[in-house]
């Protein structure tokens, strides 16, 4: 989950989350580098004394700081579009579960074999237990299968929510009257935290998403326990 | 109308709502209102016909995983006070 004074982001939960990490560097250093460029260009010239106000051709330095940017830009969008495209492989997932935003808490539906649903309310700060996160913990948090690709199906029963996960790269609007797919598969067990991502209310900021994920033998009898 | 309980495959048999290439894109609202038309006119074209509706267990389960319970609670409702909008 996110620490005080976080500089960058959340460490990886899931392969989609790893490409991007790496992509933002790589897109980072080169944003660095050019503007560390910059900065010096700038102050060398308030640095001189030296002027020259005739310049009228340059046909050199003006072809190679045009093919520069956009061989920069390509180096950029390359990564860029691999990753999308990787975002939308076609692959199989083995469970389905739907997240339907309410005013103001998440509610959850593992509908595949027998009709499981719950809702999943903020504990409030008075509370929470010690060494528990203020804010971000639920009472029932979503257990899901590690390792598996699941199909996640965000909706929302009344306003617009999002439903969002940063360690692994994931968010979604629920849109009441939609319905909105994603594919989470995550590489460690864990707990993965999240909050509400629209706007929604008085509460927006108190309906956090807390995922608990573990091995598949725990995740049935987890949901043999519940049922 | 065909109940959960009637519909538990062998073991092995379903996971969950395979990939659809009819609806290949994030916004799956159509896969889920697509299957609970296709059961339900399956399972009239079946008992038209006299034929068992076990066919129609497929699209049953389809709906099933895909669909919030409160869409297809409001949609079963409609069906029985006949304001149901999809042609079955």
């Amino acid at each position: 989950m996110a620490c005080p004074y976080q500089m960058g982001f959340q460490d990886a939960t899931s392969p989609i989350m790893e490409e991007l990490l790496n992509f933002h560097d790589h897109t980072l250093m080169i944003v660095f580098l050019i503007s560390s460029m910059v900065l010096y260009l700038i102050s060398l010239m308030l640095a001189t004394k030296l002027t020259h106000t005739n310049t009228m051709d340059a046909q050199e330095v003006e072809t190679v700081w045009t093919i520069l940017p956009a061989v920069i830009l390509i180096l950029i969008a390359l990564p860029s579009l691999r990753i999308l495209y990787m975002m939308d492989e076609i692959n199989d997932p083995s469970l389905t579960v739907k997240a339907l935003g309410h005013q103001w808490y998440w509610s959850y539906e593992y509908t595949d074999y027998e009709e499981l649903d719950f809702d999943s309310y903020m504990i409030p700060t008075t509370d929470l237990n010690p060494g528990e996160l203020r804010l971000l913990e639920v009472d029932n948090r979503v257990v899901l299968p590690m390792e598996v690709p699941i199909r996640m199906l965000i909706s929302s029963e009344d306003v617009l929510h999002s439903w969002a996960i940063p360690s692994m790269g994931l968010k979604a609007d629920a849109i009441p009257g939609r319905l909105n797919q994603m594919t989470i598969t995550s590489s460690r067990p864990g707990l993965f935290y999240g909050q509400c991502s629209e706007i929604c209310g008085s509460n927006h900021s108190f309906m956090p998403i807390v995922i608990e994920m573990v091995p598949l033998e725990v995740f049935e009898d987890w949901t043999l326990s519940v049922t | 109308m065909l109940g959960v309980e009637a519909q538990k495959p062998p073991k092995g048999k379903w996971t969950t709502a395979p990939f659809d290439p009819r609806f290949p894109n994030q916004n799956q609202t159509r896969n889920c209102y697509q299957n609970f038309l296709d059961y339900h006119r399956c399972v009239k074209a079946m008992n038209r016909r006299g034929k068992s509706a076990q066919p129609c267990e497929y699209y049953f389960r389809e709906y099933r995983s895909l669909c919030p319970i409160s869409w297809v609670q409001r949609w079963n409702q409609q069906i029985q006070d006949g304001t149901f909008a999809g042609k079955i």
